[in-house]
């Protein structure tokens, strides 16, 4: 009689325990499928505000440059050019620069302690906020590199991208202050990969002769290459959407020029620049800019996430 | 006899000799960057430290030649990343539980994943965009406009990918052996994952959170248009409903101002932000360091 209503008590507790536990579980479930809902919150919010542009502009306004709010035109195309140029040719900088630090981190060139300081300084560069960069890059990078870029156009000022006397403000100072930027996400993800690679490979390639270099370009780097793309890719993508570096340094003009001397414009910073005033079509022409970019960066991270599970080491 | 030595001549090792400085010489330039910006924002913004600086509000630009504190943009700070880690930490630990005790690896939780990481990919500016459309330009917090809390949310959006992983991460460290000791003894899965895997992972969970809250604290770009800045004092509760300044969001303004005053308050402001990023930085890497250490024993 007694042993029986001990388990009475007992099963009865567990009752509720169990409701709590079924409680407690579809709580999470709903929160983590909140991310999913965020997601599409914002590529659905961010495409119905853009609608009205985009049924007036249609794919016009990717390769139009006029952007006049007094005769309601606007065409991103100054801005999305000036978004691939920066991204793309701040990231071709800082692939050697990252990888070639990556290698000297995981090589044994320097004792231990200093390749450990090396990497954390790479490091901590990523957590310094890209505002203050930016201000850095203003009162700092500027009057440094001004006699540099005006001895670049005088004697490389037949190259097209050199081609304008260069402006306070221009193209080339953001993509420089990206490479900064970007420098860190490259250097860490391409260690971590360079360190995956199993040491067996290096022991063959140097039992059979081969010198550390050529073991490193011909053996330990094709090895470790998805993982150096996807990092290079994730890379891009942040150097497309970074916004307040950028705004700050490029100079904010919208007149097309092919020369990284003169002021430039990105989605980022037409965004950040225009966003807080606009009214009318404008905004909605804004929101265009905003998903045009939100595409690129989409479509640049699922290859590199693609990339990643694809390639991933297969040692 | 002589090839067996080592030839330096030899265009091997002239090559390998080459390749060494090179790699020498790019890891010098990448640590140049953080010496030189980190030297600047202490000399620049160093200099610029009084009492004053904390509790005066600044003034408008162009005014006069005193350009006043920083009050309000400090304050502003942290509530605007209060407010983002309110929303985000409880969402984030949330989900990333679900991600790893619950889940089983179906598409489900493939996707979640992969949304966590999509999310974490979609530059910061987005995020406020998105805030714009969907509170500021509705007015849907009390006819409110600009407001604290529209910021707050929009850096939530840039917080919660990063809580979710390192949740994740952070409980899938965690030996089976734990649960299986737990449940074996007749806990339910939440007590379980409250009692036991939660306070294992903690440490782990926490710095991933306090590293995210740091970055957080930098982000300028969702602030722009959803909180935009304010010079005066934050009073109140009623005040979240307003606009509110931010650290971040003053160096941008200050930044682009002619004048030497609002530039010199830029500095100061960066010294404040970036001084306080650092050392929560160094701090949780001391930490994991210290935690690496006494697993392996």
């Amino acid at each position: 009689m007694e042993e029986k209503l001990i388990l009475f008590k007992n099963r009865k507790r567990f009752g509720i325990e169990k409701n709590i536990d079924i409680i407690f579980k579809n709580t999470t479930l709903i929160l983590s499928s909140l991310v999913a809902i965020v997601l599409f919150g914002i590529i659905l919010v961010v495409f119905f505000q853009s609608f009205e542009s985009f049924s007036r502009y249609g794919l016009n306004f990717l390769v139009t440059s006029e952007w006049n709010p007094v005769k309601d035109e606007y065409g991103a195309f100054t801005a999305i050019y000036g978004t691939l140029v920066t991204s793309l040719l701040s990231l071709l900088i800082t692939i050697p620069l990252g990888v070639g630090t990556a290698i000297f981190i995981t090589e044994d060139f320097a004792p231990k302690f200093v390749r450990e300081i090396v990497g954390s300084f790479v490091e901590l560069l990523a957590a310094i906020p890209s505002v203050v960069l930016g201000l850095w890059a203003i009162f700092v990078l500027e009057p440094f590199f001004r006699d540099f870029f005006v001895f670049l156009h005088k004697f490389f000022g037949w190259i097209p991208l050199l081609s304008t006397e260069p402006a306070g403000r221009n193209s080339l100072l953001a993509i420089i202050i990206l490479v900064v930027m970007l420098l860190p996400i490259v250097t860490s993800i391409s260690r971590d990969t360079l360190n995956q690679v199993p040491k067996k490979l290096r022991n063959a390639a140097y039992g059979i002769g081969a010198s550390r270099w050529k073991t490193i370009f011909s053996v330990i780097l094709p090895a470790a290459l998805s993982g150096i793309m996807a990092g290079v890719l994730l890379a891009l993508g942040r150097a497309m959407g970074e916004t307040m570096a950028v705004t700050m340094i490029i100079g904010n003009s919208n007149a097309f020029s092919w020369s990284l001397l003169s002021p430039g414009y990105t989605i980022s910073s037409m965004l950040a620049n225009q966003f807080g005033e606009a009214d009318g079509s404008q905004v909605s022409s804004l929101f265009y800019a905003a998903f045009v970019l939100m595409i690129l960066s989409l479509v640049v991270n699922i290859f590199a996430q693609w990339l990643v599970k694809k390639f991933s080491l297969k040692y | 006899m002589n090839s067996l030595y080592y030839q330096k001549k030899l265009s091997r090792n002239v090559g390998d000799k080459f390749f060494t400085f090179l790699s020498l010489f790019f890891a010098l330039i990448a640590i140049l960057p953080l010496i030189y910006v980190v030297t600047y924002i202490f000399i620049k913004g160093g200099a610029q430290i009084n009492s004053d600086l904390f509790t005066l509000e600044p003034n408008p630009p162009g005014d006069d030649l005193d350009a006043g504190g920083i009050n309000p943009a400090l304050i502003g700070t942290l509530v605007i990343t209060t407010i983002a880690s309110i929303i985000s930490i409880p969402v984030g630990v949330g989900g990333g539980i679900y991600l790893a005790e619950y889940s089983k690896g179906g598409p489900f939780s493939k996707f979640v994943r992969f949304g966590v990481n999509v999310l974490a990919g979609v530059p910061s500016i987005i995020a406020g965009v998105f805030i714009y459309a969907l509170i500021v330009s509705t007015k849907i917090l009390f006819g409110s406009m600009y407001s604290g809390l529209a910021g707050g949310m929009a850096l939530s959006i840039l917080m919660l990918p990063t809580v979710i992983k390192t949740t994740d991460e952070g409980l899938k460290l965690v030996p089976n052996e734990l649960r299986y000791a737990s449940l074996g003894i007749g806990a339910s899965m939440y007590t379980t994952i409250l009692k036991i895997t939660l306070p294992t992972a903690f440490r782990s969970i926490a710095t991933g959170i306090v590293l995210g809250i740091a970055r957080a604290a930098g982000e300028t770009a969702p602030l722009i248009f959803t909180a935009l800045f304010s010079y005066y004092y934050i009073t109140g509760f009623g005040d979240l409903f307003y606009e509110m300044g931010s650290l971040a969001v003053l160096i941008y303004n200050f930044a682009l101002e002619p004048y030497d005053a609002q530039n010199k308050l830029a500095w100061a402001a960066s010294f404040i932000l970036v001084l306080s990023i650092l050392i929560v930085n160094i701090f949780s890497r001391i930490l994991a360091a210290f935690t690496e250490k006494t697993k392996r024993v």
